[in-house]
């Protein structure tokens, strides 16, 4: 009853909330050079969602929407710079205090810069975040539930472990992404590295492998219904159709540890999840999503960035497969809780 | 056949008759290739159209080799969950034709098949036990489905077995940039079968959970034939020179999974072998640290 009741109101959500904005963004038609022999628009190859843009409009930036060309400029001359700057740099160790490679906050263990992609562009449209609604281009307001979820005393240690502040009692603290289980989340959201997708296509199914962490998303397009509700997976379980030249896919049956990049902690079973891939362009595709989680978050919202076509071919990688990285982290704690041992810890 | 049909009744009568049993008696040869199956084409192509999900039926992934019931490891832990089916072998000829110094590897693989050695991770134990990428052929026959998905110019195989997954490029091969767990696979139509060129392996997978191994030097050469609707013939052709001292061969039919609900689910495994790999490793136990 209460997942019926549940999808009902998923379903209404998105009917209500999410149809409008995207409705009227489609006013050209994929040429027929863009399409596959059976007629479909051809997203196939391996395309990029690099972008500088973040999810969220920084707060400084207050109601700024856009940047102008100058700032849009100066923000990727400034990478490039720094880019340069890190790759020219002679070879030297650095310390957990060197705040050129360490995290933010000053904690050890970031990648050096060479091992980054980031991109070197904002989004085309020079908006200020990939969010396009709400309209102050960050996310709503959490539930209370959620807001419980993320500000606890128990968050906030799982935290500390993450950041490495903590020993880890055991790998259940990690990341998935530290263990190796599923990275990218849905919607598919850059982060530093490894933003590579590839589309492959037949009348009947798509097929959406994602390079970080080898993952495939294997889409039905047929019509069928979606799996029953008692079976829930971390990518949950997605359907495609045709909305004009406009390939839809919408993802429900999230387990309860699905997650999206640039968001803080876990979200909820109750994730609903819309993609809209356009491509009126050879090297463009439009991606566009909108994501409702009543558990999470009190209104639907709403984003957009461009995948950009790029060079394969994209390569194996090899995550969980020897992470002795897990191995490491667990047995450094081990060896801190021995060395507090003496101290009656 | 036709030759070895008129050779075989000009010898003795009891090869007749042996040849009469397997005609009237043994019905179709298990490789039927009798008048061509003709497969629906991928529509614009002139290619069969393999997309589907598929599964092997055989119990190659615990001996490709014949192999007799047995209780498996923790008898007493699981009952006969734990228990290793009876099965004919996929091998052609049941014989794999190690090196002598090989077939003692392999040995030693079967008894530290279900070792976890935090320091050899990669090297020791079955890989599949540790969710491990399968590599290939054995991606083929583990006891899950998987989903080609064809397209023109690529055809994606996706196994619900870690989430494995390689792309074929179908027409002009290249060269393996670098090793990989699943290989490098190039793939070209030999008329309605699909021919794929496996090299690029970096020799840490295994055949089966007996143990069967090979090197980086691997070479597979796979061969999907449809053979009706439902069936396609899997064969695979194995080549490592550093491991075995001639090229031998696996064969097995591949079944649609025709159920109207089937489709690809996900096992994503890794968190299904954590506590394998590093429960000596949580707060409070007994080993802890001790790497």
């Amino acid at each position: 009853m209460s997942h019926r009741c549940l999808t009902v109101m998923g379903a209404v959500f998105a009917v209500v909330v999410l149809a409008p904005t995207f409705a009227a963004a489609q006013p050209t038609e994929t040429p027929a050079s863009l399409r596959t022999p059976w007629g479909h628009p051809d997203l196939q190859g391996i395309w990029n969602n690099s972008t500088l843009t973040r999810l969220q409009r920084p707060e400084e930036l207050g109601d700024k929407e856009f940047l102008t060309e100058e700032e849009a400029a100066g923000v990727e001359q400034e990478t490039i710079a720094r880019n340069e700057l890190l790759s020219n740099r002679p070879a030297e160790r650095t310390t957990a205090a060197d705040q050129l490679d360490s995290r933010a906050d000053g904690t050890p263990g970031f990648y050096n810069n060479l091992w980054l992609d980031r991109g070197t562009t904002v989004v085309a449209t020079r908006r200020t975040s990939l969010i396009v609604d709400p309209p102050n281009g960050r996310l709503p307001s959490l539930t209370p539930e959620a807001h419980t979820r993320v500000t606890s005393a128990e968050a906030d240690r799982i935290e500390d472990v993450r950041r490495g502040r903590l020993p880890a009692t055991s790998w259940e603290e990690l990341d998935l992404s530290d263990r190796c289980i599923w990275y990218r989340g849905i919607p598919s959201l850059p982060t530093g590295y490894n933003n590579n997708y590839h589309i492959v296509q037949t009348p009947d199914h798509v097929a959406i492998l994602q390079e970080h962490i080898h993952d495939v998303r294997v889409i039905p397009l047929d019509g069928r219904a979606h799996i029953a509700p008692t079976i829930r997976q971390y990518a949950g379980d997605s359907r495609g159709h045709w909305e004009g030249d406009t390939l839809v896919v919408e993802t429900t049956g999230f387990n309860n540890r699905a997650i999206i990049r640039g968001v803080d902690g876990n979200l909820s079973e109750a994730l609903h999840v819309v993609e809209r891939f356009t491509r009126n362009e050879a090297d463009l595709i439009d991606y566009e999503f909108t994501v409702v989680d009543p558990k999470t978050w009190t209104s639907a919202w709403q984003g957009s960035l461009p995948m950009t076509r790029t060079e394969g071919p994209m390569f194996e990688y090899a995550c969980h497969e020897g992470n002795y990285g897990l191995y490491n982290i667990l047995a450094g704690s081990r060896a801190e809780e021995k060395a507090a041992g003496g101290a009656g810890k | 056949m036709g030759n070895w049909f008129r050779a075989s009744v000009a010898g003795t009568a009891v090869t007749a008759a042996a040849v009469v049993a397997i005609i009237f008696l043994g019905g179709e040869p298990a490789v039927s290739q009798g008048p061509a199956y003709q497969a629906p084409r991928l529509p614009g192509t002139s290619n069969p159209n393999l997309t589907g999900l598929w599964q092997a039926f055989v119990t190659a992934n615990w001996d490709i080799q014949d192999h007799a019931a047995d209780a498996g490891p923790f008898p007493r832990l699981l009952g006969v969950w734990g228990a290793r089916p009876a099965g004919q072998g996929v091998v052609e000829g049941n014989e794999i034709p190690y090196r002598p110094e090989a077939l003692a590897r392999k040995e030693e693989n079967f008894r530290n098949r279900l070792t976890v050695d935090p320091d050899n991770v990669n090297t020791v134990g079955d890989p599949e036990a540790k969710c491990f990428m399968p590599g290939v052929p054995r991606a083929t026959y583990m006891p899950f489905p998987f989903q080609i998905i064809q397209s023109t110019e690529k055809i994606v195989i996706a196994y619900q077995f870690a989430n494995a997954n390689r792309t074929i490029p179908i027409g002009e091969a290249t060269n393996a940039p670098v090793d990989f767990w699943m290989g490098w696979s190039n793939g070209h139509w030999d008329g309605d079968t699909l021919v794929v060129d496996v090299t690029g392996f970096n020799g840490l997978a295994w055949f089966d959970r007996a143990g069967n191994y090979h090197s980086d030097a691997l070479h597979v050469v796979e061969r999907y034939t449809p053979m009706s609707p439902d069936h396609l013939m899997y064969e695979a052709t194995i080549e490592d020179p550093t491991v075995f001292t001639r090229p031998w061969k696996i064969s097995m039919p591949l079944y649609r999974r025709i159920e109207e609900n089937a489709q690809f689910l996900e096992f994503k495994c890794v968190d299904l072998a954590e506590e394998y790999l590093y429960g000596d490793l949580v707060e409070g136990s007994s080993q802890g640290g001790a790497r």
